[in-house]
């Protein structure tokens, strides 16, 4: 399974998503490759991915995917990652 | 791998900022005092919000401002502000902002092991309440817990 982090310049925020989704997943006991790319390249980036995790402001930009975009709205709240995560690969 | 420098030069505490700009600017000025980056680094990090909006506040009352490597980044360091009274930067959730980190990074390569050391520091929700009213820098200093 793949998952991207989707943020502006694909450093920061994206960054802080990849690492908390890597725990997360080691708590629920899934294994999934987790990257982080800049919008710029979401295409190619996610072509393949299974989940998208991003900001509300990049739903639209990110467009047509076979992945699901998940939301997240604080970064820092693994509680609110887990049940986005659970939710959707489950 | 430890967080990007935090010296003492790149800590604000209590700024006026009257706009999310402002803000971004002061924390710009932070990492340029602290050798970290030149001026014109603030002006990208206000280009990144005005291209992609506030996606960069990622938490309640936090905001992470940062450009990509470049020119106007001279070494890695991050830069904290807290603000003495909170601004908007338009986030739907997590507005308003009393606390801009700024992080600076020379190369894409090997930085997400810093990174992870900030979720390390912010993901106790304790964190950011606790630097928003931190008396000092040295303060900050503890709460982040870097030399």
């Amino acid at each position: 399974m793949k998952i991207v982090a989707i943020c502006g310049a694909g450093i920061g925020s994206s960054g802080i998503l990849k690492v908390n989704t890597e725990r997360v997943l080691k708590k629920l006991g899934l294994e999934a490759v987790v990257t982080a790319a800049d919008i710029a390249s979401v295409k190619s980036a996610a072509a393949d991915a299974q989940v998208i995790l991003t900001s509300a402001e990049f739903v639209e930009a990110i467009g047509k995917t076979f992945a699901d975009v998940i939301v997240i709205e604080n970064y820092f709240d693994q509680n609110e990652l887990e049940s986005k995560l659970q939710k959707s690969l489950g | 791998m430890p967080l990007p420098p935090l010296p003492e030069s790149a800590i604000v505490i209590g700024a006026e900022a009257e706009t999310w700009r402002d803000a971004v600017r002061i924390a710009g000025s932070a990492l340029e005092s602290s050798g970290a980056a030149r001026a014109g680094y603030a002006e990208e990090m206000i280009r990144m919000i005005e291209e992609h909006g506030p996606y960069v506040v990622i938490a309640p009352g936090l905001a992470l401002a940062h450009a990509r490597p470049g020119p106007d980044v001279l070494r890695d360091g991050l830069a904290v502000v807290t603000l003495s009274t909170p601004v908007a930067f338009g986030h739907p959730h997590n507005d308003p902002v009393r606390v801009v980190l700024a992080l600076a990074i020379r190369s894409i390569e090997g930085h997400l092991e810093s990174i992870a050391e900030l979720a390390n520091v912010f993901n106790d929700a304790s964190a950011i309440p606790a630097i928003a009213t931190a008396p000092d820098a040295a303060a900050v200093i503890a709460i982040m817990g870097s030399e």
